[in-house]
């Protein structure tokens, strides 16, 4: 099963838990650039973003992700030098430069959370028939997100491969999950973020076990 | 299987074109405020889509699905977005979308020249080739033998 992330949102619509797959690595395209450099860069939420020259595999949108082997850290380097500063100075020439897609920080996963539990709304409120519930699924070429929404308002949001299927079972385990081992625990408090070891480890099995029959049913 | 509703936007978010078959539910709103809903729903969605994806996209958005409707977007590269709302039964629709694009858009109001590209399409020639259009789509005939 072909799972790249999970989001519990909660009825006001915050983020109460995410888990990202591990597995599913962000391709990245690695180059090295002579003086000077033929890309535009700009900053863009605290990222270091290409804003012209698309080329070799590299697209407008990705980001930096690392200078000569060290990672970056938002606009510096893990050595604590700005990236644009490095890229400005010709003695570092050449240079190599990792670019891929952004990685996706909390804030913006909150920002996300919130933004799908309003056009969950919005779905259903532009629905041409009577007593529509919100989005259910949605479809994009590169992946698929699966919604659920308890009568409570918790929305329980898994993103999958497109070709996936059986997502709506492993759906109704993750709200068995949550009600067995965040609900029950007695130092949850109720729609705040979801902190137990206990959750963490089974649904992490509910996974493997969907992997399972996923593996031999197809 | 039944198509309810049909929509074209522009670039700049104007619609162009609305028409509705098997409507049921009546507007809680007035039209003009369902247009900019439908249309801010969907710029929202394709950003929202283009930030979650794993990987770089191609077509983006496709399809969403609630528990009565399916609504299916295209967007032409030059911003021309066809939004189709149909029942859940109904499969893959880019093609169709496609299809109203080229041989009905292209064909009625690009190449009419009475028709602003910028302005609500009044021809009465793009209305009855999309009616007449929609009405020989598998996806619509169902509904009518069914019910």
């Amino acid at each position: 099963m072909t799972i790249f992330s999970i989001y519990i949102i909660n009825k006001a619509g915050s983020l109460i838990y995410h888990y990202d797959s591990p597995t599913v690595g962000r391709p990245s395209v690695e180059k090295t650039f002579s003086y000077p450099l033929e890309l535009v860069l700009k900053v863009f939420d605290e990222k270091v973003v290409v804003a012209f020259g698309e080329r070799d595999g590299i697209k407008v949108g990705h980001a930096v992700l690392g200078i000569n082997g060290i990672p970056a850290e938002g606009r510096v380097l893990a050595d604590k030098r700005d990236i644009l500063e490095v890229l400005a100075t010709e003695s570092n020439y050449p240079i190599n430069i990792k670019f891929g897609r952004p990685h996706l920080t909390t804030n913006e996963r909150i920002m996300l959370a919130s933004m799908l539990h309003s056009l969950f709304a919005i779905g259903s409120q532009l629905s041409p028939e009577p007593h529509s519930s919100g989005i259910q699924s949605l479809e994009t070429d590169t992946f698929k997100l699966h919604c659920h929404q308890t009568m409570t308002g918790v929305k329980f949001v898994i993103i999958t491969d497109p070709k996936q299927s059986h997502v709506d079972a492993l759906l109704k385990k993750l709200y068995e999950v949550y009600s067995d081992y965040a609900l029950k625990n007695p130092f949850y408090s109720l729609d705040m973020p979801i902190r137990a070891e206990l959750f963490d480890v089974n649904l992490q099995a509910v996974m493997e076990q969907a992997d399972k029959p996923g593996l031999g049913n197809n | 299987m039944t198509i309810f509703t049909f929509y074209l936007f522009d670039r700049n978010g104007t619609c162009l074109y609305y028409a509705e078959w098997n409507r049921k539910k009546q507007l809680t709103m007035s039209k003009d405020e369902e247009f900019k809903l439908m249309y801010g729903m969907l710029f929202s969605i394709k950003s929202f889509a283009s930030r979650l994806s794993p990987t770089d996209m191609k077509e983006g958005f496709l399809n969403f699905t609630t528990s009565k409707y399916k609504l299916h977007f295209f967007e032409t590269p030059s911003g021309l977005k066809l939004i189709l709302n149909t029942d859940l039964s109904v499969g893959n629709m880019k093609d169709v979308l496609q299809q109203i694009f080229s041989s009905i858009y292209v064909e009625y109001v690009v190449k009419n020249p009475l028709c602003q590209l910028d302005q609500p399409i009044t021809s009465e020639l793009f209305k009855y080739k999309l009616d007449e259009y929609v009405k020989s789509l598998s996806a619509f005939q169902t509904s009518k033998t069914a019910s």
